[in-house]
Formats: structure tokens, C-alpha cells, sequence
């Protein structure tokens, strides 16, 4: 191993450092920025480090350099655009392109890599190309239905048809089967029909999923999308490749597993197929009661004149996009010596964290959005809990036994002194069941378009109270 | 005695995936999106192997295949940073504003270069 080799594997070791040292920064808000900046230093370094092997060798030839360099120039200009011009609201979409490209560059690394060693194919080397190359296909595709039914190019509604799922298998099968012929005998062509099994595996294991799963299947692929990095690092056998890939990995099943726990689902389910396809059985029928509505003004009052005030936004605020009628409203409570806080749910949007985002977009600062394990005690101590198009998290019929729900991590709203839903009618969340706090005696239900809802409120505290 | 590459790999391959959960299980809910753009544009490592296959790149399919991956990863990496950045900047302590009570959200959203107090334009 000559000079230059040593010092080129001793920058990509800094590079990876970086990344961790990076990711570590993020467990608070107020060194998060820094832990962005760290992580970039570690990619300039570590593709530096490439560009530097390439050069030092003499390798490339000019058309491979024109090439690689229209690409980059190609790639970063739509990455800079879109991430330049995304709405809060959109990012999920965004994350999940950003799979997508990912998880596909992957897969072109492991099948170039293929292509050029032909027939002289290692074994080993061939078992890692086709999990990079089957994963990688896998996340495209996957990803940007996922992306499609986000942006709404796509229904967002379960798409199925009867024996999908065995035509899943099948597929499965097909990929797995001759993945495992390929690496005896190998074959070009063969590896293409992999690839096109493995890309209309990931179309049919997303296209059956809902809207209200969106969360989780964008974890899993951020998974896959690391899995796939880090396979690609084993074939051209690349260790700041194989860390970072793992590194993604390893974030993408924290919060795979996180997401599926708080939408009561084992991971297991969710990757063998009845991905929100309503296999919990119909509803265990609440314990009837009256709903009782409440008008603006009566809710600005009871708002204005509580001394704490946590607000439960879900999934209802950021579809009506009223992140900042809600911080409006907030401020002018606040000036009013109400104490309000935020209670997230992690599935409260439609990617991990998204709403604690679209919050922050709307300038409400970061020591307010709570947590769910640190603010349910809370709930007891506030004199009005103000849900906003959250339905099945703040459901008390997930702590019994028999519901479709059960078991579920919910915010305890009902502890709080009074309840005020925002809502648009009584329908039901996405677990297809009544809330039963809705007909609890402390709730008065609002109904109307949160967005509508929250900017009369804002004005009837502000007449009434001055 | 020295050990196949792929014994390497593997050691390292599982070594980075319990780091990876030792460090990010810290990461708080309340930054779980800027944490998934953040491993998107650290997944945009695939760039250097990207730029790897250009060299060995010696035909019209090989090209293209470089063309594209090289667009792919470097969308990953630049866009991955740059998207982190942006919504990392939003979280704030404290909303910027002067003491004075009246109409904070008007003052603040006077520092915000996204527009406060009104919808996106959806």
C-alpha cells in the first residue's frame, strides 16, 4: 500500500468521523446547525479524497471526466433548486425523491460495477451486487410512488387488486430466485430482469399503502436508501461508502421502528404486506353520548382566560396548512399571560418530526413543542387542551383492551380541565373508529376548517379581550 | 495474519450500524425531519462512488450509466445539505423580537425570510 493510499483511507476515516460527530450534534436544536455543517466538511472531504484518487492515478478518461462533471453539475443544480424552493409542507415529497436518487445511484453504481467485471465475477462480490442492486431498485421505485402519492400525482388511497399480494411474492421470488442463479452463473441480462423485478417490487409494496402511513414507508426507504450506500461501498469496496450507508441505515430503522410503534403496528406487518389496508377489525361501538359544539366567541374565552393552554395539532392542521394560524393564535394568547405549549404526536405528520417543522416554519420557538412522554403529564395541569385535526392519538380507547386502537401511545387530552376540538365534522380517523372524546362532558367540538377556525378565534380573543 | 476484504467490510459494515444507533437515538422527535434530510445527504456519499465508476467507464452504456448516477447522488448530497440547512435555520429559541407586546408575530416575521402570519399559497 503505497503513501497516497494510506493518507486517502486516513481522510476517509475523518470524513466518517465527521458524519457521526454530525449526527451527534443533532440531539439538541441549539447545536443542530453545527452538526449540518460538520456533516458537510465530512462530504467535501471525503469526495475531495475520490477526486483525488482519480487524479493521482491518471484513471479517467476525458470523456468520463465530461461526463461525471455535466452529471454532477446536472444533479446538483435540481438538487439545489428543489431544496431552495420546497414548501414545509412538501418535504416529505422532497425526502422522498431524495430516496429515490439515492437508492437509484446505488443500484447504477452495483450494476456498472457488474457489467465491467463480466463474466470474471467473484461469488462474494456478486452476492453484495445484487443486494445493492435489488435494494437500490427497490427504494427508486418505491420512493417516488411514495413521493407520488405525497404530492398527490398519485391517489393516496390503498391501490389494490385482488391476488396483489401474491403477485408481491412473486415478484419477490423472481428477483431472490435468479439473484441467487446469477451468483453461479453470471449474466448481464440476467441481472436486467432482476433489476425489473426489483423495480416493480418496490411499485407494488407502495402502491397498496395510505396516506396516514406515509410516515413509516418513508422511514423504511430512508432505510433501504442506507442499506443500499452501504452495499455499494462493499462491491467497489469503499469504507466511508459502507459507513455512511450504515449510518443511514441505522437512522432510517430507529425511526422506522419509532414510527410504527406509534401507529401501533409491528414493523413485521408492515413489511409483510397489509400495509393500511384495514385488517383491524371493525370498531368495538364507544359509549354513545352527547357531542356538544361551542361557537368562537365561548372559545375564545375560555382560551383567553385559561392560565395554560397546550395545543394538540395532528395531521387535520398541516393538511389545511394552518401552521401559522395556529402560532398566530398562540402569540396573541401569550400576550395575553396564557402559558401554551405544543403536544406533538410522533405521527402527527406526514414524515417523523414534519410537524414540529412546519411549527418551527411558523416561528414558534422550539422550547414549546413537547414531546409526548414530557408533556402528557401536563395535560392535568392545563386548563384547556386545543386538539386541531388529531383524531385517533388523542383517542382514550386506546388504553382499554378489545379496540382497533389499543395499545397505541396516545396524548392524554382527556386529563386536561376542558377539551376544544377543531374539526370538520365528526368522521373518522384513520383507524376507522369513534373518539370517545369527543362525547366526553369536558369536550366542545368547533366544527369548521381549521385554518377558518383558528383565524376567527384569533380575532374573537382579540375584540373580546382586548 | 491478514483478513479477506470482505471480513473487513462486514467488521466495519456492522460496527457503523451500532454507532449509527448509539448517536441517533439521542436525536430528539422534535428533529426527526432535519435527521432523515440529514442521512439523505450523508447517503449522497454515493457520489464518490459515482465519480469511481466514471473512471472505469468506457462505452455509451457505461457513460450513461455515469451520466446518471453522478446527477442522482450529487441532487442527493447538494440538495440533502442544503434543505437541512434551511429548516435547521428555523429553529429558534426564541421568536426574534423586541419586548415590546404588541403584534409579535408582525415583528418576527419581519426577520423571516419565509412569509409569517399568512398560508403558503397553496
Amino acid at each position: 500500500m503505497s503513501t497516497f493510499d494510506w493518507v486517502i483511507q486516513l481522510i476517509y476515516v475523518l470524513a466518517a468521523s465527521c458524519f457521526v460527530f454530525g449526527l451527534h450534534l443533532m440531539n439538541t436544536p441549539a447545536t443542530a446547525r453545527r452538526g449540518n455543517q460538520v456533516s458537510t466538511a465530512g462530504m467535501i472531504t471525503a469526495v475531495g479524497a475520490t477526486l483525488a484518487i482519480v487524479v493521482h492515478g491518471n484513471l479517467i478518461s476525458t470523456t468520463g471526466w465530461i461526463v461525471m462533471i455535466a452529471g454532477a453539475m446536472v444533479g446538483s443544480a435540481a438538487g439545489l433548486y428543489s431544496a431552495r424552493t420546497v414548501q414545509m409542507t412538501a418535504m416529505p415529497q422532497l425526502v422522498s425523491m431524495f430516496n429515490a436518487v439515492g437508492g437509484g445511484a446505488a443500484a447504477l453504481v452495483g450494476v456498472h460495477d457488474y457489467m465491467n467485471a463480466g463474466a470474471g465475477v467473484s461469488a462474494t462480490t456478486s452476492v453484495t451486487t445484487l443486494l445493492d442492486v435489488i435494494i437500490g431498485a427497490v427504494t427508486f421505485s418505491g420512493s417516488l410512488i411514495a413521493a407520488g402519492k405525497l404530492q398527490g400525482v398519485i391517489t393516496s388511497a390503498p391501490v389494490t387488486f385482488p391476488g396483489a399480494r401474491i403477485v408481491n411474492l412473486l415478484l419477490a421470488a423472481v428477483a431472490v430466485g435468479l439473484g441467487a442463479y446469477v451468483i453461479a452463473s453470471p449474466s448481464v441480462w440476467l441481472l436486467l430482469i432482476i433489476i425489473v423485478a426489483a423495480l416493480a417490487f418496490g411499485i407494488s409494496m407502495v402502491m397498496p399503502i395510505g396516506g396516514a402511513d406515509m410516515p413509516v414507508v418513508i422511514s423504511l426507504l430512508n432505510a433501504f436508501t442506507g442499506t443500499a450506500v452501504a452495499m455499494a461501498g462493499f462491491v467497489i469496496g469503499n469504507w466511508a461508502l459502507i459507513i455512511a450507508g450504515a449510518l443511514v441505515g441505522a437512522s432510517g430503522g430507529i425511526l422506522t421502528k419509532l414510527m410504527a410503534d406509534a401507529m401501533n403496528r409491528s414493523i413485521r406487518n408492515i413489511i409483510v404486506g397489509g400495509f393500511g389496508t384495514g385488517d383491524a377489525v371493525a370498531a368495538v361501538a364507544g359509549p354513545g353520548g352527547n357531542v356538544q359544539s361551542i361557537a368562537a366567541d365561548d372559545a375564545a374565552i375560555q382560551l383567553a382566560y385559561a392560565s395554560k393552554v397546550i395545543v394538540v395539532p395532528g395531521y387535520g392542521l398541516a393538511a389545511a396548512q394552518a401552521q401559522h394560524e395556529v402560532a398566530a393564535l398562540a402569540d396573541e394568547l401569550e400576550s395575553h399571560g396564557v402559558e401554551v405549549s405544543y403536544a406533538i404526536h410522533p405521527v402527527a405528520g406526514r414524515m417523523p418530526g414534519h410537524m414540529n417543522v412546519l411549527l418551527a416554519e411558523a416561528n414558534v420557538p422550539y422550547p414549546q413543542l413537547k414531546e409526548m412522554d414530557e408533556i402528557n403529564p401536563e395535560f392535568a395541569r392545563a386548563d384547556v387542551a386545543l386538539v386541531i385535526g388529531a383524531n385517533d392519538v388523542t383517542n382514550p380507547a386506546a388504553r382499554r383492551a378489545g379496540t382497533a386502537i389499543s395499545g397505541m401511545p396516545i396524548l392524554d387530552v382527556d386529563q386536561a380541565k376542558s377539551i376544544i376540538v377543531i374539526k370538520r365534522s365528526m368522521g373518522h380517523g384513520y383507524a376507522g373508529i369513534d373518539n370517545e372524546l369527543y362525547v366526553d362532558p369536558k369536550t366542545s367540538m368547533y366544527f369548521a376548517d381549521a385554518k377558518k377556525a383558528l383565524t376567527e378565534l384569533t380575532a374573537a380573543v382579540k375584540t373580546l379581550v382586548g | 495474519m491478514s483478513y479477506p476484504a470482505l471480513l473487513v467490510d462486514v467488521t466495519i459494515f456492522v460496527l457503523a450500524l451500532w454507532v449509527g444507533f448509539e448517536v441517533i437515538s439521542k436525536v430528539p422527535a422534535t428533529l426527526h425531519t432535519p435527521l432523515m434530510s440529514a442521512a439523505n445527504s450523508i447517503h449522497g456519499i454515493v457520489l464518490a462512488g459515482a465519480i469511481l465508476i466514471a473512471v472505469t467507464a468506457h462505452n455509451a452504456v457505461g457513460y450513461v450509466i455515469a451520466f446518471l448516477a453522478a446527477a442522482f447522488a450529487a441532487a442527493n448530497v447538494v440538495g440533502g445539505y442544503v434543505v437541512t440547512g434551511r429548516m435547521l435555520k428555523m429553529f429558534r429559541r426564541k421568536p426574534a423580537l423586541p419586548t415590546a407586546s404588541a403584534a409579535p408575530a408582525a415583528i418576527s416575521g419581519a426577520t423571516e425570510p419565509s412569509p409569517n402570519g399568512k398560508g403558503p399559497g397553496a
